[in-house]
């Protein structure tokens, strides 16, 4: 019955998206405000209808309705309480309910914090996520119902989660993600507002920052989440992939992080308007295609769901329906705005301007790997071919060494000209410092390796940048150091952004140039002495989970001669699939995690064993939690509130637009 | 125009497109280049066995490993294994290293590697799926078009 309703509620979700993409447009066509306020409820009730079709689908879940396909698929009695919740998005059909859900979530955010927007442009951005709701609900009721029962006959037990998804990661990694992919469909909705509407001004920008910023964030959040859960649980110790489906989630956020700055100068200086909008687009247009990637198997990669070609060219329809449909109107519509604003080539904007189009260039580095095979599959009737790793490595990593060399000289950047010698001053002093200290620090501490001391160099660099900078605002008041704790929020966000990538540079560089692997054969009582530990494989013994019987073997690790951990890494056999699963174990440090994970049993009661010692790898996730962080709080400053109630008193001058 | 008499702001933005047509030529070429290097072609067995296959050049190859043709070394983490379009085509992979989890026998596999004079293939990666469901899809076609077109 729980299940039927869940169903149905889709349905009337369903229903009120058309609902929503109608009657707020057909309000702002006639000028007709009560249409255009109904956008409201109708916004809230698709919200409250998509709660109830996921909750119906966790409650078949957790009181474990094998009469569900999806249920039964991809569950078991034995699973533990909080993976039958997230194996709710463990598979294609629930994951993509959640995706649905998220949308509904932000449509509701959008009615509930934007008040302020005048009437007629809140409705017509309610209608564009209305749209997008209808795409996604009616793929979701036609491709892939999550309700779809087999009676009268059903399994008396599920197939189990996919035991790779038992996991933690399976928990916080898909939603966090979602919210960012998704998230980046309301910059969307109001560039395509804007466009609609012919105001391309400053308005559009300042209310595109807070939400963008925020999508931005959560999207940082599910990539770095991701890659530490392939770190632990997928990757033998590897954190990034070049994976098609990684690259679908990389390429928004590239898109998105040109866009956070693009609509900064936009904001604030009125310059590269239409540039800006067509970001939003693309941020938007590039997490449908990774939608599209995902779900329609075309292309080899981890993450493959279950193929079915008819979900692919639903997708692909829609995505071909959305995004030409924007660019047509931004065709139709953004032509002769201009901006005339004039800025020099040491001015912020052109430095922002340098930002986008590198990170332009390396999203079209990624999208040009990521999509070669199906154009050469096409092309050649069925050959297949990848692209690996070595082509983005090559490609990508010299693109961001450029942009970060930047990141340390914008750092003084101003508005419309910066005088040369505040751009330059002490630069000299500062690049031969980090040089110096980089050598050393790599010298003594490691061996030394050029790239290392070339990203190292460069980090120390950008470091001192930003410390310059928070000089130059206590400067600014008169060496009043309090100046430090009583700046904007969105000015510790900026540091706190940047410092983050810092950090994430320095992690993987040095995760890259100084770990040790070996995979070995070994029998208990052997040892291996690696990255200046010793490993001794004590031996293996049985133990039985849950939903699961395990080897566990027992591997001592000294430095020196003393005990610095005890490693427990598992193979499993998950017994309601049979299928075998290697759960490593880690000893985590700041600078250095020792990772083990046990390969096959081998004759004569030896097993072989992967032994890794990997320096700083921490760090890459920190920086890009921190970076996220600095998203977080940028929102929260109060001048997005502040200006949003001036706009409020501006916007609503020409409703017939 | 004489290239003489342009006036000093038109030439500075002549300078500039053509610095930047050089520079965004060349990054072109660099990017193209780099793909060609580093793309693996992938091959079925029937195309190995017949020698389309080129030799010592990275490559993806793949099929169903065949029963009872997994060989382990005593001492060390060498293997050998025989992968099979199940018509009549098959060939030898050898690897030093961990196998996947979903490795096994009857399943279908996907290798990167080079090919040797011998036509044994030495594979540097294997890769296997999340899913053991899962069919890696050259593999599929490569099984769907041995049986379409039955041995000549």
């Amino acid at each position: 019955m729980i299940i039927e309703l869940g169903h149905f509620s889709l349905i009337l979700a369903l229903g009120l998206s058309v609902v929503l993409t109608v009657i707020p447009a057909w309000g702002v066509q006639t000028t007709n405000s009560t249409l255009m306020q109904c956008g409201d409820s109708v916004a809230r009730g698709l919200f409250f209808f998509l709660v109830l079709a996921f909750l119906a689908l966790c409650y078949a879940f957790v009181v474990d309705d094998f009469s569900v396909d999806y249920v039964a698929n991809n569950s078991n009695s034995a699973l533990p309480i909080h993976f039958k919740i997230s194996a709710v998005w463990g598979a294609h059909e629930g994951s993509f309910l959640l995706w649905t859900l998220v949308l509904g979530a932000w449509i509701f955010a959008v009615t509930l914090f934007s008040r302020d927007l005048s009437l007629d442009m809140r409705a017509r951005v309610l209608s564009v996520l209305g749209l997008l709701a209808f795409g996604f609900t009616l793929f979701s009721l036609l491709t892939s119902n999550p309700f779809e029962r087999s009676l009268p006959v059903f399994p008396q037990e599920g197939n189990d989660l996919n035991p790779l998804l038992q996991d933690f990661g399976l928990i916080v990694h898909p939603p966090m993600l979602y919210i960012g992919y998704v998230g980046f469909a309301v910059p969307f909705a109001l560039a395509i507002a804007t466009l609609w509407s012919g105001r391309l001004d400053m308005a559009w920008a300042r209310w595109s920052r807070p939400w963008t910023n925020i999508a931005w964030a959560f999207l940082t959040v599910g990539i770095t989440l991701g890659s530490w859960w392939a770190y632990y649980e997928l990757g033998w110790g590897g954190w990034w992939f070049w994976d098609a489906v990684e690259n679908a989630s990389f390429m928004p956020w590239l898109v998105g992080t040109a866009l956070i700055h693009s609509l900064a100068s936009t904001e604030k200086r009125a310059v590269f308007k239409t540039w800006t909008v067509l970001l939003a687009i693309s941020a938007f247009a590039l997490s449908l295609l990774g939608g599209f990637l995902v779900r329609s198997g075309v292309l080899t990669s981890v993450h493959a769901f279950a193929q079915d070609p008819q979900r692919g060219m639903y997708i692909l329809v829609f995505l071909i329906i959305i995004v030409g449909g924007s660019l047509v109107l931004y065709a139709v519509r953004a032509q002769g705005i201009k901006s005339n604003t004039i800025f020099s080539w040491s001015s912020r904007e052109a430095m922002i301007l340098v930002n986008n189009l590198l990170l332009v260039v390396a999203t079209a580095v990624v999208l040009l790997g990521t999509l070669y095979p199906l154009a050469y599959e096409a092309a050649t009737g069925g050959n297949k071919l990848s692209v690996g790793p070595p082509y983005f490595n090559a490609v990508f990593v010299p693109v961001m060494v450029i942009l970060f060399l930047f990141m340390a000289v914008s750092q003084r950047s101003r508005w419309k000209n910066t005088k040369r010698e505040v751009l330059l001053k002490k630069q000299v002093i500062y690049v031969i410092g980090s040089a110096v200290t980089a050598t050393l620090l790599i010298v003594f501490l490691a061996s030394f390796k050029p790239y290392v001391l070339l990203i190292v160099t460069i980090a120390f660099w950008i470091s001192l940048n930003l410390l310059e900078n928070i000089l130059q605002r206590v400067k600014r008041r008169h060496w009043q150091w309090s100046a430090v704790f009583t700046q904007s929020l969105s000015y510790y966000g900026m540091l706190l952004g940047h410092l983050g990538m810092v950090i994430m540079m320095i992690g993987i560089c040095c995760t890259v140039y100084y770990s040790v692997e070996r995979d070995v054969r070994m029998v208990p009582g052997d040892e291996l002495a690696l990255g200046g530990y010793q490993f001794k494989f004590v031996g293996v013994q049985k133990i039985n989970g849950p939903n699961y019987a395990s080897d566990q073997a027992e591997i001592i690790v000294t430095y020196k001669g003393k005990e610095v951990a005890a490693l427990f890494p598992e193979k499993r056999l998950y017994t309601a699939r049979g299928s075998l699963m290697t759960e490593a174990d880690i000893d985590p440090g700041i600078f250095r995690d020792l990772y083990v994970a046990l390969g096959e049993p081998l004759a004569q009661g030896a097993w072989a064993v992967r032994i890794q010692v990997k320096p700083f790898v921490r760090w890459i996730w920190i920086g890009g939690l921190l970076s996220a962080l600095g998203g977080f709080i940028a929102v929260g400053d109060k001048r997005y509130r502040r200006l949003r109630r001036q706009d409020a008193v501006d916007l609503p001058q020409n409703l017939s637009a | 125009m004489k290239f003489g008499v342009m006036k000093p702001h038109r030439r500075r933005k002549l300078f500039l497109i053509l610095f930047l047509l050089v520079v965004s030529g060349s990054s072109v070429g660099l990017t193209l280049m780099a793909l060609r290097e580093n793309i693996n072609l992938f091959y079925s067995p029937a195309e190995i066995v017949s020698g389309t296959a080129p030799v010592n050049k990275l490559i993806r190859a793949g099929g169903m490993v065949l029963e009872d043709s997994i060989f382990r070394s005593e001492n060390n983490l060498e293997v050998r294994f025989i992968v099979t379009d199940m018509q009549d085509s098959e060939f030898t992979i050898f690897y030093n290293g961990i196998l996947p989890d979903l490795f096994r026998e009857g399943q279908g596999v996907v290798a990167r590697g080079s090919l040797n004079e011998d036509g044994v293939f030495l594979a540097e990666e294997v890769l296997a799926k999340h899913d053991e469901n899962y069919m890696p899809p050259e593999v599929a076609d490569v099984i769907n078009q041995a049986h379409a077109e039955p041995s000549k």
